[in-house]
């Protein structure tokens, strides 16, 4: 009897984790994924629909046409998971029986946490989000902008800073930078969480004449008098303020009491797996792991959850670890960008921004619907030593 | 040696991004009055970091800790 | 069928993105109809070269591999 692997989640993780899964096992496994919308977003595009770049169409396209044919999809939402019993409860009334379980539940956002935030401010963390922010950019004659983060962890940590140079690249180029003033609240020391990073880019901002808020982690807003305060005691003034949102895992992790205090999923750095249960995984931005919260992180994870899926199916000692894998890139406006690589063994080493990298992430942009979630850009695996994945493959088979 | 009572861990090491400073900012962010919070860290920059966020914000250093390859937090949330 | 190579690129060694980009770069500055040789060690790469020629619509008039090499040949549009 084939074994039956349930994703929760349709985006860049479950959806990649589904169908290597399903080329992996074959008739070996049964492989459903259940997402709420059916609707697959490629989120990094929400920025570009902000500053008026890109057409909402282009970033959004049906699940099912991502899908191996054999991958079942149910459009539902998931309301509890058991995973002592192994089900999971849709909203619909009905449920899923499964061996295996990948949670790819991403983030929700949390306008409504911070005081103010839904009526004097605007974002670009959801296709939403970023509509509206672009109307209100088309209304924009000048003044002061306020980009600022309201909630850590945040998807995407590079897009703070991506955005403000894209805007103050967009502001030149309708004429208004003159009468416009750009800052960057950072909720650290520096415009950016890896230093190197911030070394690189500190000088393009002051040569740009980007302002740089240190320590502010936005806690209030107040919409009447035009005021955002920080948790550190600090309030500043705006005529247009853009935010990251509080994060937080799904309801139905919560829900289901599998997760911490804001709903992400207690998950091991290597095999992925939540709470140590040998049958259930989770990856991208679900989990609780002080990692970038990245559509990379969930591509690089994948294939290690497929691969761990596929062994126990066999009944064999699963091997594959996650090296803690992210690539990121980082726009900084003029066509020019830098990256961000790095994983658990090897920290980032940013070049200088250039066209070459602009370039890439162009590309990537473009490509993405033809090759990531269908499994064909290969992980590159890494030679490793002996690991904490030899213990638990001698737990498990003890 | 440690005697304070962790409420919550965090193990940053080898995770550069987003970084033990950002963790431990959520951390306070979702925490309660009162709580405990280790971080781990084997980047060195969070040696300063950490203390110069934690002035500004009026937490309180409990411990810091120098392990061969990384360094102990243990902050308590104090408003 | 004219296979005459206008460029060839030396691409190993490099990781995704870059096999692409790189090729991407230099097929500006070919004419219509030119060929361009491009050679890479990236497994990604096959992935890579195969969906930018059908969103761009250049030709991927031969696709090998021998060693670890894969040799892309592509004709600009």
């Amino acid at each position: 009897m084939p074994a039956r692997v349930v994703v929760l989640g349709g985006g860049v993780g479950g959806t990649l984790a589904a169908n290597l899964l399903a080329k992996q096992l074959g008739r070996d496994a049964k492989v459903t994924v259940v997402d709420p919308t059916g609707m697959h977003h490629y989120q990094p595009g929400y920025l570009y629909v902000a500053l008026g770049q890109a057409n909402g169409r282009w970033l959004v396209r049906d699940e099912r046409t991502l899908l191996r044919r054999e991958v079942e999809l149910v459009i539902d939402g998931a309301v509890r998971i058991h995973p002592d019993a192994g089900t999971v409860q849709l909203e619909r009334g009905g449920s899923l029986e499964w061996d295996y379980l990948v949670l790819a539940t991403g983030a929700r956002l949390m306008h409504e946490q911070i005081p103010g935030l839904v009526e004097g401010s605007f974002g670009f963390y959801s296709l939403d989000d970023a509509q509206r922010l672009r109307e209100e950019l088309r209304r924009f004659r000048g003044g002061r902008i306020l980009v600022g983060v309201a909630g850590i962890p945040y998807k995407c940590p590079p897009a703070p800073v991506e955005f403000v140079f894209m805007l103050e690249e967009h502001l030149r180029k309708r004429g208004i930078r003159e009468r416009s003033e750009v800052t960057l609240l950072s909720p650290l020391n520096r415009a950016f969480t890896i230093e190197q990073a911030s070394k690189v880019v500190q000088p393009f901002m002051e040569e740009r004449g980007i302002g740089l808020t240190t320590f502010f982690n936005v806690e209030e807003v107040d919409p009447q008098a035009h005021v955002v305060s920080s948790l550190e005691g600090e309030k500043a003034e705006y005529d247009l303020l853009v935010l990251i949102p509080p994060h937080h895992g799904q309801q139905v992790i919560s829900d289901s009491g599998l997760g911490d205090v804001s709903g992400w999923l207690p998950t091991d750095r290597y095999t992925l797996q939540v709470q140590d249960r040998e049958r259930v995984f989770a990856m991208g931005d679900a989990t609780n792991l002080p990692i970038s919260k990245s559509g990379s992180t969930a591509h690089f994870e994948a294939p290690v959850i497929a691969s761990r899926i596929a062994s126990l199916v066999r009944g064999t000692a699963p091997k594959t670890n996650y090296g803690g894998r992210v690539m990121c890139f980082l726009e900084t406006g003029n066509r020019k960008a830098t990256v961000l690589r790095f994983d658990y063994e090897h920290p980032p080493t940013p070049p200088q921004p250039n066209l070459l990298w602009h370039s890439a992430k162009w590309m990537f942009n473009r490509m993405y619907w033809e090759t990531v979630p269908q499994g064909r850009i290969p992980d590159l695996p890494k030679a490793r030593e002996k690991g904490p994945d030899d213990e638990h493959a001698d737990r498990a088979n003890a | 040696m440690t005697t304070a009572n962790v409420t919550r861990s965090i193990d940053a090491r080898g995770m550069p991004c987003p970084g033990p400073l950002m963790s431990l900012i959520g951390a306070i962010r979702e925490g309660t009055v009162g709580d405990m919070i280790e971080v781990l860290s084997s980047d060195e920059g969070s040696k300063t970091d950490i203390p110069a966020w934690i002035a500004k914000a009026g937490h309180e250093i409990v411990e810091v800790v120098q392990e061969p390859d990384h360094a102990r937090f243990v902050i308590r949330k104090v408003r | 069928m004219n296979m005459q190579i206008a460029r060839t690129l030396d691409l190993k060694g490099l990781s995704c993105p870059l096999p692409i980009v790189k090729t991407a770069q230099a097929m500006r500055e070919l004419g219509s109809g030119e060929l361009v040789e491009a050679l890479a060690t990236d497994p990604g790469a096959v992935a890579d070269f195969r969906a930018w020629c059908t969103s761009t619509k250049n030709e991927l008039v031969e696709q090998t591999e021998a060693d670890g090499v894969y040799r892309f040949v592509i004709r600009k549009k």
